[in-house]
Formats: C-alpha cells, structure tokens, sequence
C-alpha cells in the first residue's frame, strides 16, 4: 500500500495537506529536472540524437520531422528528460504497444522525472496507468459504460450544447473555433457523464494544462499544480460518499473488483483519467478538423453537400491529424532493433507519426476525406486502446456537423494567428474562424 | 464469403460495428464478433471487406470462398 493509498483510503479527502503533498512526491519523482530554467530546453540541435516533443518547432508542424526521422533513424533518441526513445514507423510503435513485457504504463505522460516503482502495476491513473494482470479487471470495469450503446443517449445533449455554444457568438464575423467551441464540448460531456457541476468547467480545463502541458514544470510546482485537482476530485467523491447519484462517480465509488471492493485511491485516480484523457485530446481533434476544413474549401463543400460522408471524413481527420502521443517506461536494460534501451528510459508512442507512415498508408501525407480503407491508431493500439474513443467520435462528429449546419462557409482568419500546443497532446489552442457568407 | 473476429486481437475499436452492424454485434465490453456463422450474404459482401480494411488490430479475417 503507497501513502496515496492511505492517505486516500483514510477518509474521503486525501487527508492532510502534507499527507497530500507526500503522496503527490511519489506519483511526480524526483531528481531528473534541471533548477536553471534558462536552460531547460534549449533548441533542438539534431532531432534524430537530441529530440523534443515539446520543442516550438514540433508544436508548428511535427510532420516534416517524422517524415525525415522514419526514413533515417527509425527510432530517434535523445537525452533530455532522463532519456527517452522515439520509434517512427506504424510497425516499430504497434510492437511497443503490444509489448507490454518490456514497456509499462507506470507513466505515461513524459516529464522531467518518473513515478516510483511501487505505483506499478496499479499506476496513478488506472487502468491507462495500469500493466497486465491488474489491467484487465481495471478496464473491465469501464468498458461497458463507453460502448456506443451506452452512450448513444448523450448524442442529444451534445448536439443542443454544441448549438448553444455557437448561439452564443451568433453574428460574430470571427469565432475562435478552439477557445469559443471545441474545448468547452467534452468538459461539459465528462462532467455530465461524472455527474460534477457544469459550472466548474473552467476548473477542469485548468487542471488538465497543468497535468497535460506543463510537463516540463520542476516537479515541486507539479506537486502544487496537481494538488488542486486532488483536491477537487476528493470534494466531489466525498460529496458522491454522502449522496449517492445516477453517475459514473456513484457507479465507481460501488464498483467491485473480484468480489472486493475497489479501493478509493483506484477510484480517485480512474475519475482523474476520464476527467483529463478525454478533454484536450477531444478539443484537440475538434479544432484540427475545422482548421483543416477552414483551409481547404473543396473538402468543406463536400461535406456541406454530402453530409453522409463526415463518419468517413472524421476517420481521416483523426488519421491525418492524430493528437494523441502516448509513452512507456522500459522495464529492465534490453535492446529493441539495435537501440540499448535502460531501465526507466521513455519511449513515446508517437501514433499521428504512424498514421502518416506510407509504409502502412497510401497517400499518406495527403488528407483523403472519403478514404474508405484506414486502419488508424489515433486511439492508439493493443490492450491501452482508447477506452472513450466511441464517445470521442460521438463528440467529434456532433460538433463537426453542428459547426457545418451553421457555418458552411468559413476560412482562417488569420494563418498566422494559429497556435497548436507541443507535447504528448497537439492540437489548435488558438484557432480565429471567419465566417462568410453563404 | 465468410468472416471471423479473433476475439484475443479485438480491442474494441468498434470499427467494424459502425461499418456494417449486420455483420457484427457487441458484448457488453464493446469486444466484437460476427453474428451467427459469419457467413455474408453476397450483397453485404463489400461491407465485409470495408469492416476487415477498417480494423486497426487486424482482428478480422476473410474466407473469400467460405461455404454457407
């Protein structure tokens, strides 16, 4: 049992504030990180010895990189963050996926520093944190709340939100498509689904930029940062504890797991996975979908005429512009395909570099929207699958034909305005749609 | 034609669900699987192979001559 399980498992907080802080040090690390910020990451000087995933330069356009580096490397490598690895090609990231002997999940978020060993197999966010056997049970318990099925009944409720949203800046000549739409439509989703108050979505988009994109923080401020959201979700279960609800919360804080019932450090750390996996992974497709749709009129007016055809477009979307880069941490020292790979070292998954991969794609660096074969790992591959990747294209094609049946003619407003985030997540954070006439 | 799901290589992507729902059903779990034999009437046949393109996990295969 770790401090986070006791501390959690105590009461229906996390007990005291330095308890809290105790339990966080363990899920953070140390040690790895660099105190002289003004060299904490310094221009990548050769992306096949010396990348980085959070480099402006790979936020910008990480394509013509992980062009060059699959036909060099194709597994590029560099020092920073302790050492991590960075397989290319569609075959090298679908055997780190699928092998979950030599790579955990422990953590799968790069940063300076890595969780302590005794997190495994559980992880601090099961079951995306979670390795094989204690996994299989994790995920168990959530797949059958994120079938199609069963949420089938929110499509309706996203469809009027997605609307309201766009009532709200009608008649506006430039909509922000990323700040005034895409990332409200799965924050206020999630917190419906987790039964948490719609009013707090400012709170959850905070939290998921401090866990999510400000990985490169000294782990002491990443205590203080994540702390917040501690001690949100801990409110929130205390407050579920005492009035039980119709809700995946009340449903979690009851589940059982091989006749036990499953401890509140597990439930605490599976509601901080849905609160954060699905937000700025799900704003972030959303807003590449309409950036692409903004710059390229002949695929917008065939989606305006030839509704029918968004499923298959939306396929291609997140094929073309995958926002999700997962990693591992290597197990015990061994070599995959010539490169010594430690104990501890990262390696990324970088997914949107292997649906760009012409050795697994035709036309790969085009964006085909009626691309009728696409066997795409936007949601990744093997056991750590996307558990909410129906619930993800629920979302994305409600908000894409929402935006469509209201805007169909609309272009960037200013290129250069843009702002994609780097990191593990990439997506426009800043995306200024004008809107024309039709 | 004749079509299988291996349910070990299936990780519920659902892809093949959304392509042609009269070929495959669910569990609760999400994990897929052909309804009945997995034979294909020959004017879903094309829906198949859509369904067989479309799995990441390359879970799905083809008997193009599988009897009835």
């Amino acid at each position: 049992m770790t401090d986070l399980d006791r501390s959690v498992d105590e009461r229906p907080g996390v007990g005291t504030a330095a308890d809290r802080d105790a339990a966080l040090q363990q899920v953070v690390g140390e040690g790895l990180h660099r105190d002289d910020e003004s060299d904490r990451h310094p221009p990548v000087a050769d992306w096949a010895t010396d990348f980085d995933h959070t480099d402006p330069v790979w936020a910008a356009d990480p394509y013509p990189i992980w062009d060059r580096l699959r036909d060099e490397c194709p597994v590029a490598h560099t020092e920073r963050y302790g050492g991590a690895w960075l397989p290319l090609t569609h075959e090298l990231v679908s055997e780190v996926a699928y092998d979950t002997d030599h790579f955990s999940s422990r953590s799968i978020i790069v940063t300076e520093s890595r969780p302590t060993h005794d997190l495994a197999p559980v992880g601090i966010a099961p079951p995306i944190s979670s390795d094989p056997p204690f996994h299989h049970g994790a995920r168990r318990l959530l797949l059958p709340e994120f079938t199609p099925k069963a949420i089938a009944p929110l499509e309706e409720f996203t469809r009027d939100y997605c609307r309201g949203l766009l009532d709200a800046v009608d008649g506006h000549d430039v909509v922000d498509a990323a700040i005034d739409y895409g990332q409200h439509i799965p924050v206020r989703v999630i917190a419906k689904m987790l039964g948490f108050p719609a009013s707090d979505a400012d709170k959850f988009r905070t939290f998921v930029y401090d866990a999510l994109e400000r990985v490169d923080r000294p782990p002491a401020e990443r205590v203080e940062t994540i702390g917040h959201l501690v001690d949100y979700i801990s409110t929130q279960m205390a407050e579920h504890d005492a009035e039980p609800r119709d809700d995946l919360t009340t449903y979690l804080l009851n589940a059982e797991m091989d006749g036990e019932p499953i401890t509140k450090r597990h439930v605490f750390g599976t509601i901080a996975l849905l609160l954060l996996a699905g937000i700025d992974t799900t704003w972030s497709a959303i807003g590449a979908s309409i950036w692409h749709l903004a710059r390229t009129p002949a695929d917008r007016e065939r989606l305006v005429a030839e509704p029918e055809l968004i499923p298959t477009a939306i396929e291609e979307f997140l094929r073309a512009y995958a926002p999700v880069t997962m990693a591992r941490l290597v197990k015990d020292d061994f070599e995959f395909h010539g490169c010594p790979m430690q104990a501890d070292d990262w390696v990324l998954l970088p997914f949107p570099s292997a649906n760009r991969d012409p050795e697994a794609f035709e036309r790969a660096d085009e964006v085909v929207i009626d691309r009728a074969e696409n066997r795409h790992a936007a949601f990744g591959l093997g056991i750590h699958r996307c558990l909410g990747s129906n619930l993800a294209r629920l979302e994305l094609r409600v908000a894409i034909e929402t935006w469509l049946e209201r805007y169909p003619n609309f272009t960037l407003a200013d290129p250069d305005a843009v702002h994609w985030s780097g990191g593990q997540v990439r997506g426009p954070r800043i995306l200024p749609i004008r809107i024309l006439p039709t | 034609m004749r079509i299988h799901v291996d349910g070990e290589k299936c990780q519920g992507h659902n892809r093949c669900y959304s392509l042609a729902p009269e070929l495959f059903e669910l569990d609760d779990y999400g994990t897929s699987h052909e309804i009945g034999d997995g034979v294909v009437p020959p004017e879903l046949e094309e829906r198949a192979r859509l369904a067989v393109a479309n799995c990441p996990e390359f879970a799905i295969t083809i008997d193009e001559d599988g009897a009835p």
